[in-house]
């Protein structure tokens, strides 16, 4: 069983990374609620840029086109955590 | 039922705000392929990717013309339903033996080509790993199919690499998808090394030529001929728009096979097939594309030239100098403050803004052409020269 809170910690780091140069929030306002795109303002290629760090750090395939089911930071944790289950 | 279209209106009050309006230059009449009017005003065409200069080409405006007179100006519909025009299947196999292939298929644009071959070749168990500066065209395509679309990073083997390997058994079946030359940076693709990778995983490999066709390789035919791996690339795609100075996309195959994707794509089913005057005068311009050698030879003058003088001013550019030449800006703000003060000094360049680029920079995107004269490359630079430390890096 993937653990959520450890995927959660690893996730936020990675979106924290893109706060620092990128982001209208503070890094510490990432949170399980907060919205990709709306909140954390990435466009498209930039969420695209975030799910291939994604891939990397849990070494995993995430396709891009499973992100238009993604709304909150707690739908793409679940996600990773499904695909860790199947891998 | 708008609201969605409010951050919309938005950019566009702000652009207008800044007193230009980027992405509706309307163009009163053309003098030639390089020059054309706007606002009763003559501007220099330096983003129309015209690569060979062929939209004024005499011989494909009389075989345009010739073509409407015999077979009138529209199929009015798919050539599933009002059938094929014998231009449709005179230009597929001009194609054919243009490209040495088995199977040739036409399109109704660029864009289309894309989303018809993708869509018709992946289903939902497939997976398509595509270069992240992929067109939008392309990621379509891969949103149609319903397949797993992998994105791996820019113009890297050793990434796609990794990617496929994840994918174990399954890589087999995928399908990779890279560009001749990329449309907004303007550099090539390591072709050679993305071959190695994807065949010794047994993948399948797609090459859109649509910047590198007429441009790269002896007899024109694209990235996959100058780097020697046209026996290794599964299938090519194309478009009319560039190069051939027209408009229309297809698809060639060294696989026979690939002819049945034309039942199996709905772009291809259900639009409007090419027009007889697009046909004929492709036709033409692929001929004279295919001679062309001093057209390129040309092309290159100009774009190495372009490219030389803007490095030796400072700017930023992309990676090599090849007909598309980016200029990276170091603001939106100046981005579209240049633009402005270049069309104001007579020369048109294509404003890009993200998230229309890559790594979010702001571009100011320069095509180059076999038909500017060494003095036109020199007015695009003393524009740009006139932009002052402002606009550099």
């Amino acid at each position: 069983m993937a653990d959520y809170q450890k995927i959660l910690h690893r996730t936020r780091s990675i979106l924290e990374g893109f706060a620092k140069t990128r982001m209208p929030v503070q890094a510490e306002e990432i949170r399980e609620d907060t919205e990709i795109a709306k909140d954390l303002g990435l466009d498209s290629l930039q969420v695209m840029e975030v799910v291939s760090e994604i891939e990397d750090a849990f070494d995993i395939t995430f396709p891009v086109n499973e992100l238009f089911e993604i709304r909150t930071v707690r739908d793409l944790v679940l996600r990773i955590q499904h695909i860790l289950e199947e891998t | 039922m708008f609201k969605r279209l409010l951050p919309i209106a938005e950019a566009r009050a702000s652009l207008k705000s800044l007193g230009v309006d980027p992405f509706n230059v309307v163009f009163d009449g053309f003098i030639s392929p390089t020059e054309a009017s706007v606002n009763g005003k003559t501007v220099l065409l330096a983003g129309t990717n015209n690569y060979l200069g062929l939209t004024f080409d005499p011989d494909s405006i009389e075989a345009a013309c010739e073509a409407i007179r015999l077979s009138g100006t529209g199929t009015t519909g798919s050539r599933m339903a009002n059938g094929t025009f014998a231009c449709h299947r005179a230009l597929e196999t001009d194609l054919a033996e243009f490209f040495r292939c088995k199977s040739s298929i036409v399109f109704s644009t660029g864009f289309l080509a894309n989303l018809g071959v993708i869509a018709a070749l992946i289903g939902p168990d497939d997976s398509v790993l595509i270069d992240g500066d992929c067109h939008a065209s392309i990621y379509d395509g891969c949103r149609m199919s319903g397949g797993k679309t992998i994105r791996f990073r820019h113009n890297d083997p050793a990434d796609l690499e990794k990617r496929l390997k994840r994918l174990g058994r399954a890589a087999q079946d995928a399908l990779v998808i890279v560009e001749g030359i990329y449309s907004m940076l303007g550099d090539r693709a390591p072709l050679r090394e993305l071959v190695e990778v994807t065949k010794r995983f047994g993948a399948c490999l797609m090459v859109d030529e649509a910047h590198s066709l007429g441009v790269l390789g002896e007899h024109g035919r694209g990235l996959a001929e100058e780097t020697g791996c046209e026996d290794e690339v599964d299938i090519r795609v194309g478009t009319f728009s560039k190069s051939l100075g027209t408009i229309g996309g297809f698809c060639v195959s060294r696989h026979a096979e690939m002819d049945l994707i034309r039942y199996a794509s709905r772009a291809y089913i259900f639009t409007a097939s090419p027009s007889p005057a697009t046909m004929a005068s492709v036709r033409v311009a692929l001929k004279k594309l295919a001679e062309g050698s001093a057209l390129r030879e040309r092309l290159w003058e100009n774009a190495r030239s372009l490219y030389q003088g803007l490095r030796n001013m400072g700017f930023s550019l992309g990676p090599e100098p090849t007909p598309v030449i980016a200029v990276i800006m170091p603001s939106r703000e100046k981005t579209i403050f240049a633009w402005k003060a270049l069309l104001d000094r007579g020369v048109y360049v294509n404003l890009v803004l993200p998230p229309a680029t890559p790594g979010g920079v702001s571009l100011l995107r320069c095509s180059v052409s076999a038909a500017h004269t060494p003095d036109q490359i020199g007015l695009m630079l003393d524009a740009f020269a006139s932009l002052g430390d402002l606009v550099r890096q």
